[in-house]
């Protein structure tokens, strides 16, 4: 896959939508595209979060460590991202991800992803805008727990 | 040290001053004698005073000296050759032109040893200061900058060389010139002889009185040149605190202040200097207007006869340089006279060591058994602050003993006081029986191995750092033999005249014995120990497979590492791994490596084939040229230019992504867009060979998998390799040398080791792919025990101006193993591992202490906490020793070690 169907694949996110053609295509050329075996571990909890994925091809599994073992909090397939959280907060991976598949993904780097939020107001109303339905549905989550509790 | 110049000359050249005088006497001859014939030659054959008749001969060096009476009056030695007038002209001229060839001669011979008298005596007293430099005692170093001692043994000293050879014969030299020319003019006429002797006082009263102004600044100038060398490396150290404080227009202003302190003091010795000279000249000519009219007067009265005349006008024609250059001499003299205090002054100290404590001694007694025993230890700070204060204990020279305490509290003063860096202001310490404050350091620095919390390693390989610490004393003569020989002679002989080292630089200096092995190949194997207890060889290793070696180092080394290659190529060939390595093949065209790499399938030998350089390569052109590969590089260039351009150009300079992923430097930007708009406006064919140049350069650097851009397809990458055929096959003899290509079996001397190893690309977009296949290749090195070898090479790394090009983790590791590889007895570390992070300091601790199990250990920690390792420890409070014992018992005793350890 060339560089131009990279800047097709990602011109569906809502993030880098907004942006300019140029930066979508220079955000892809300083990408790396990343292979994964299946099976192979991509990040684990606790590590530090240098860089986010685009899945082009291939699925994805989350998992969380419980006192009762791994536990599949998601699976994640083509066209979503994944470990975009630790790359904007100082904190570590709070999850581990898995390649369940042969996985191909495009690697875009902290910084890189960082210096397209700043130029970008647009990209960054629609970061925050996935962070905030995010934090809904976890918040939603939480009370159900508790009340179930 | 001679407090004045003059001593030190003397004490050191008298025989070789004395040498001299006669050939200056015999030159003062010659001169009279030749100042002398003139006025025969024009009164006896020109003006015809002896040749009354046409044939009237005149006897040519008749010898008859007059004696004494009582023995016998004249006598007749030599009648001497009767010539005519004619020929009587030719002999004295020829007589006149050899006494000058003469007088020539002896000159040169004169200049020539004054010149190697000089020249060993600059060498002898820049030695002498190197000397002292090495037995400053280290407090002294804080007062002092190196690079104003840099300086001073290196520039300020070197006119005392040119002095020193002229101190004593010059005014000898001169004088006599001078004296020879006045007492000739005063022996042919009093009244000239009396002009002449005016003009001489006139000069030499005046001139050096007008001079002393010129003294005080060239001393000004001498202080002010050496401070601004030394500010200048203030400047250079500390640098990063001028960035960080955005001070450098202070620094600037600083500067320029000295440097125009600097321009005043030598605009001033400029003009007086030349004010000078024009009077000098006046002096020297106002002479001769003087001789024209009274000697003329005389001559016209008959008073004088013109020989004499014509010998006096030419006689004092040699009496004012003399005189001059005596005059210059002296300013001189009092000049370097100055140098020479001022530079003194600033080596002497009154607590310098004592040369016999320096003393090469071949098999010192050193401490092998019995007490380690400092006895009421006492040390003074320049202030007179107690920093050790009655400090004693005893343990067994076998002890591990942790030294701890506040920082400040005494432990760095004990350690250097431990291994002698600074002897104590009162008390001793012994050990094994010996006193180390009064040892020779053939003795301490042989039984302590100190390391500081920053150690110095010297900007040479890991390997001559580590060998250091072993090269106390020349062990083995290097032998000589014939022409070199006799040039070893002579310069032994030199450096004992100059009062030099007469211990051969060539000889072998490394003690193998004293780290406990037979010789080098031995020792290398040593070194791999002592890097294992410091954590180092997987560093070194490292280092090793990054490094390019040439064949020919080290036996077997090619065949080695182009085994290594089959292993891995045979591992590689797995299942799984396969993959992630893109092996050279000189009939494909690899994806992962840059099109450069794919034209020449080999590694550049040099510049010519440097990826820079390549697109303007005459060769290369015609390469491409003949397999037409350059009209679609062009377009490739064409297209990578466009989209550079499109992806980078509103990008602010020194952005980070220019730096890691654009071709073209944000400085050429503009310069690309002028070649595309010319594209556009006259076609690819038609741009001008500079622009074309600049395009075509472009693609060389293009890596397909990496880059994406899909500007090279299938068709594109079979003329890519039609092109590396033809580039190989008709490389001219003279460029073979600047290319080693890429062949299966053979090892490629430009290429690192691991890239030899490798022999192909290790495929981008692969997870972990570097990582995965660098564990192969450790397993590959490993099964065929090759890491050894890998670790040698590491070892010839290049560790930089003060070690710099390490980190300072790795330097402190460095120090620590060179402590140990001495095998002291006793080794001294104070913070030597504070640099170093917690989990490896502990480790690195646990290593040393195992690796010295029954030799002695002593070690300032700053953590307290890690003292538990240690048999034994010190406590150290403000100077004292608050308190000693075993760690477990201190732990509980509420005592100062538990109050650190709960601090």
């Amino acid at each position: 896959m060339s560089l131009e169907q990279e800047v097709e694949l990602i011109r569906q996110f809502p993030i880098f939508s907004k942006i300019q053609p140029a930066k979508q295509k220079l955000l892809c050329f300083s990408s790396e595209r990343l292979t994964f075996e299946a099976g192979q571990v991509m990040f684990r909890a606790g590590d530090v979060g240098d860089a986010c994925y685009i899945v082009i091809e291939g699925r994805v599994e989350i998992t969380v460590e419980t006192p009762k073992g791994p536990l599949v909090v998601n699976t994640l397939g083509r066209n979503e991202i994944i470990g975009e959280i630790a790359i904007f907060g100082d904190v570590p991976r709070t999850a581990s991800a898995t390649a369940t598949t042969r996985l191909e993904t495009l690697k875009i780097s902290k910084e890189l992803f960082h210096s397209v939020i700043r130029e970008n107001p647009d990209a960054a109303l629609e970061l925050i805008r996935i962070l905030a339905s995010r934090l809904a549905n976890t918040t939603a989550q939480l009370i159900k727990t508790r009340t179930s509790n | 040290m001679e407090r004045g110049l003059f001593g030190f000359i003397l004490r050191y050249s008298k025989r070789e001053q004395w040498m001299i005088v006669p050939l200056v006497v015999a030159s003062m001859l010659i001169l009279f004698a030749s100042l002398d014939l003139p006025k025969t030659i024009v009164n006896e054959p020109i003006q015809g005073k002896r040749f009354p008749n046409p044939d009237s001969t005149v006897a040519f060096l008749r010898i008859a000296p007059t004696l004494p009476d009582f023995l016998g009056g004249q006598q007749v030695l030599f009648e001497g050759f009767a010539l005519e007038r004619a020929p009587y002209l030719v002999a004295l001229s020829l007589t006149f032109l050899a006494l000058i060839i003469v007088s020539g001669l002896l000159k040169l011979k004169i200049n020539t040893m004054k010149g190697w008298m000089g020249e060993r005596m600059l060498r002898r007293l820049r030695y002498t200061l190197f000397d002292h430099i090495l037995r400053f005692p280290l407090p002294h170093f804080r007062r002092v900058k190196s690079a104003e001692m840099a300086t001073m043994i290196k520039d300020e000293v070197e006119p005392l060389g040119g002095f020193i050879g002229e101190a004593i014969i010059s005014p000898l030299f001169l004088g006599g010139q001078a004296l020879t020319a006045l007492f000739f003019i005063l022996y042919q006429h009093i009244y000239l002889g009396i002009i002449a002797f005016f003009m001489v006082i006139v000069q030499a009263v005046v001139i050096p009185r007008m001079r002393r102004r010129l003294l005080v600044l060239t001393k000004e100038r001498q202080i002010a040149a050496r401070q601004l060398a030394g500010r200048i490396a203030e400047c250079v150290d500390g640098v990063v605190e001028i960035h960080a404080h955005d001070t450098s227009n202070y620094e600037r202003a600083e500067i320029s202040a000295r440097l125009g302190k600097m321009f005043l003091i030598r605009f001033e010795l400029f003009q007086r200097k030349f004010m000078i000279k024009f009077l000098n000249n006046f002096l020297s000519q106002v002479a001769p207007f003087l001789f024209y009219l009274v000697g003329g007067y005389l001559a016209i009265a008959g008073r004088l006869d013109i020989g004499t005349l014509v010998a006096v006008i030419a006689a004092y024609k040699d009496l004012p340089s003399p005189v001059k250059e005596l005059i210059d001499w002296d300013q001189q003299r009092m000049d370097v006279q100055i140098k020479y205090t001022q530079v003194v002054e600033q080596f002497t100290t009154d607590d310098i060591t004592k040369p016999e404590i320096q003393q090469i001694i071949d098999m010192p007694e050193l401490p092998r058994q019995g007490d380690v025993r400092a006895s009421n230890l006492t040390l003074l700070d320049e202030s007179g602050n107690k920093v050790l204060d009655g400090v004693s204990f005893e343990f067994d020279l076998a002890e591990h003993v942790a030294i701890v305490g506040h920082a400040g509290g005494g432990g760095s003063e004990m350690a250097q006081v431990l291994s002698r860096l600074v002897p104590p202001s009162s008390g001793t310490v012994e050990m094994g029986g010996i006193d180390i404050t009064r040892a020779p350091e053939a003795v301490t620095g042989r039984a302590i191995g100190y390391v500081g919390a920053t150690a110095y390693l010297f900007p040479v390989s890991v390997r001559e750092n580590l060998l250091y610490g072993l090269k106390h004393r020349p062990v083995l003569e290097s032998s000589y033999e014939g022409e070199s020989l006799s040039k070893r002679e002579t310069e032994l002989r030199e450096s004992a005249k100059a009062g030099n080292s007469i211990h051969d630089i060539r000889a072998e200096w490394i003690d193998y014995e004293a780290a406990g092995v037979s010789g080098s190949e031995e020792m290398e194997g040593r070194i791999l120990e002592v890097l294992r207890v410091v954590d180092l060889e997987e560093a070194i290793f490292e280092v090793g497979l990054r490094s390019s070696v040439r064949a020919g180092q080290g036996p077997g080394l090619a065949e080695s590492v182009l085994r290594a290659r089959d292993t891995m190529r045979a591992r590689l060939d797995m299942p799984g791994i396969k993959e992630l390595v893109e092996r050279f093949d000189l009939a494909r065209f690899n994806r992962n490596a840059t099109l450069a790499e794919n034209l020449l399938f080999g590694t550049p030998v040099g510049k010519t084939f440097d990826v820079d350089n390549l697109a303007r390569n005459p060769y290369v052109r015609k390469v491409l040229d003949e397999s037409g590969l350059s009209g679609d590089l062009l377009k490739v260039g064409h297209k990578l230019a466009e989209t550079m351009l499109e992806l980078f150009s509103d990008l602010p300079p020194g952005h980070e992504l220019f730096e890691r992923f654009s071709f073209i430097q944000h400085d050429d930007l503009p310069h690309v867009k002028e070649i595309l708009a010319q594209v556009a406006d006259v076609g690819l064919d038609r741009i001008q060979e500079a622009d074309r140049n600049t395009l075509l350069a472009l693609p060389f650097k293009l890596i397909s998998a990496r880059h994406r851009l899909g500007l090279i397809d299938e068709a594109l990458e079979a003329r890519i390799l039609e092109a590396r055929r033809l580039f190989a096959r008709n490389l001219p003899e003279e460029l073979r040398t600047a290319i080693e290509f890429f062949d299966p079996t053979k090892f490629i001397g430009a290429a690192s080791l691991q890239d030899n190893i490798l022999f192909g690309k290790i495929a981008t977009g692969q997870a972990e792919s570097n990582a995965r296949v660098g564990r192969v290749m450790r397993e590959v090195l490993d099964e065929l025990k090759l890491r050894p070898l890998v670790v040698t090479i590491g070892l010839d790394y290049q560790v930089g101006t003060g070690g710099a090009r390490l980190p300072v983790a790795d330097r402190q590791r460095i120090a620590i193993a060179r402590a140990i590889l001495k095998r002291p007895a006793v080794l001294v570390f104070d913070q030597a591992a504070a640099v170093l992070d917690l989990a490896s300091k502990k480790r690195l601790l646990d290593n040393v202490l195992a690796c010295r199990k029954g030799c002695g250990v002593y070690w300032v920690l700053n953590r307290p906490g890690l003292a538990e390792r240690f048999g034994r420890v010190l406590v150290m409070e403000k100077g004292r020793l608050v308190e000693r014992g075993k760690f477990a018992e201190l732990r509980e005793s509420g005592g100062a070690l538990q109050k650190l350890l709960t601090a």
